[in-house]
């Protein structure tokens, strides 16, 4: 069937179809175009916010979000390459925000922001994404419970190896009633991504150097 | 056709509400109603694709044929909502990010497709604008009950997070309402949903049933139920 045999409706439906087809798209188009910067100062104001919240206020003056690198270790248990964000004081290295995820979690992989001060002590932890129980594995957010506070300041040297793990397995950390998974496998998580830190702390601050490098020295 | 202004506001407000009544959208009515900013915030968005898909279907009701207007509706209602996700995503971000995919799904939303075919597409741009905005009205007015019964039960608080929606000045709305509470699971759950639902229609009926009993002379207004699949009111 040519065009011209088709029947005169089913041509002018295809036209009035086509013709809001051709609207709409350029409406949601136009909206986009005017929205994009918004959403992208929007997104990046919510990781700047996410990230500023593990290290302490003055302890560094760089935009994290502009001096970053990608990771991809097992160490770290990501599925697919992270940035990780690196904190400078005057230039100078100060901190390091990993991110790391424990695949093992009650229900699925809990994502952690990780914060690493330079002497290897850990400046904060935070969830980012998780899907455990609410109400009883959920108490690893902030607006749960303070339970993810008990890592600051904990480090390689102040807690052996045998205390990274909860009390119910003769560690340091508390677990939940009713949810021990949990908190064990964030515990085991934060852990090995120190270990990380510990065997790789000179490439990841070189990293951070090299990358500085061109802003402050021209 | 004339329109009774008083009635489309009686039948979105209760008498047909989306919600209790027509049972529309449940699933995001059931999915975001675990706190009132959640609430709030599904509640104005659909209510906004609401009223500008209405307005935008009874502007084009004379330019489409019978044969292609389901999916000239359905790409206004599409278009809509992904303008709304937008907007929401670059003013209100993280709201955004909780709500997640309850937004698209906007689109999907059998009210809003249900008010194209029912009224805007064979009413006039004022008159559909209102009906949108007044169904969206009672869509959003039950989504806020429920979420804010669920998010009391839930937690012992009430109006936590609103910065999320109405910016740092409402970040000190959280109401505590009782002390020291130990928060009920079920109310947060999905099935908490289904059950303070289920007691809002039964408090609806109960008090129409009562309405009804008091006023035994005034005869019933019938109503047209022809394209109502599911209800809970009697049909008259």
């Amino acid at each position: 069937m040519t065009v011209e045999s088709m029947p005169a409706s089913i041509r002018k439906n295809a036209i009035v179809l086509g013709l809001f087809a051709a609207i709409t798209v350029a409406i949601v188009a136009l909206i986009q175009q005017g929205t994009a910067n918004r959403i992208d100062t929007a997104r990046e104001q919510a990781q700047l916010q996410a990230l500023a919240e593990i290290l302490p206020a003055g302890s560094y003056n760089n935009n994290l979000l502009d001096n970053s690198l990608q990771l991809d270790d097992p160490m770290l248990g990501n599925r697919n390459p992270e940035p990780a964000y690196l904190a400078l004081l005057d230039g100078q290295p100060s901190a390091i925000i990993l991110q790391a995820t424990a695949p093992d979690g009650y229900s699925g992989s809990i994502r952690l922001l990780i914060g690493i001060l330079t002497d290897g002590s850990l400046a904060g932890v935070r969830v980012l994404e998780h899907k455990e129980t609410p109400g009883l594995g959920d108490k690893i957010e902030t607006t749960k419970s303070g339970w993810i506070y008990s890592f600051n300041g904990k480090s390689l040297s102040n807690t052996t190896n045998e205390h990274w793990a909860v009390k119910k397995d003769r560690g340091e950390f508390d677990q939940f009633a009713g949810a021990t998974i949990t908190p064990r496998v964030v515990v085991k998580a934060v852990h090995k991504a120190l270990q990380y830190f510990d065997a790789n702390q000179e490439q990841l601050f070189a990293a951070a150097y090299a990358q500085n490098l061109p802003e402050n020295q021209p | 056709m004339s329109v009774n202004y008083k009635e489309l506001t009686i039948n979105g407000l209760w008498k047909n509400n989306p919600g209790l009544v027509q049972l529309l959208g449940l699933c995001p009515l059931m999915g975001t109603s675990n706190s009132t900013v959640n609430a709030l915030g599904l509640g104005i968005a659909t209510l906004l694709v609401l009223a500008c898909s209405n307005a935008a279907v009874s502007l084009i009701r004379h330019a489409v044929t019978p044969a292609i207007r389901l999916p000239v509706f359905v790409m206004i209602i599409a278009a809509l909502t992904t303008c709304i996700e937008l907007l929401m995503q670059a003013y209100t971000y993280q709201l955004y990010m909780i709500l997640g995919v309850f937004i698209p799904l906007i689109t999907t939303n059998c009210i809003i497709l249900g008010r194209a075919e029912a009224f805007a597409a064979k009413n006039n741009v004022v008159s559909a604008t209102y009906d949108g905005f007044i169904m969206g009205l009672g869509f959003a007015l039950v989504l806020l009950v429920i979420g804010m019964v669920r998010e009391l039960l839930g937690t012992g608080m009430l109006f936590a997070n609103m910065q999320l929606l109405l910016g740092p000045l409402a970040a000190d709305w959280q109401w505590v309402v009782f002390e020291n509470y130990q928060g009920f699971l079920l109310a947060i759950l999905p099935p908490g949903a289904f059950l303070v639902m289920g007691l809002l229609i039964a408090l609806k009926n109960h008090i129409d049933d009562w309405v009804l009993a008091r006023q035994p002379a005034v005869a019933p207004i019938s109503t047209a139920a022809d394209r109502r699949v599911r209800v809970t009111g009697v049909v008259e």
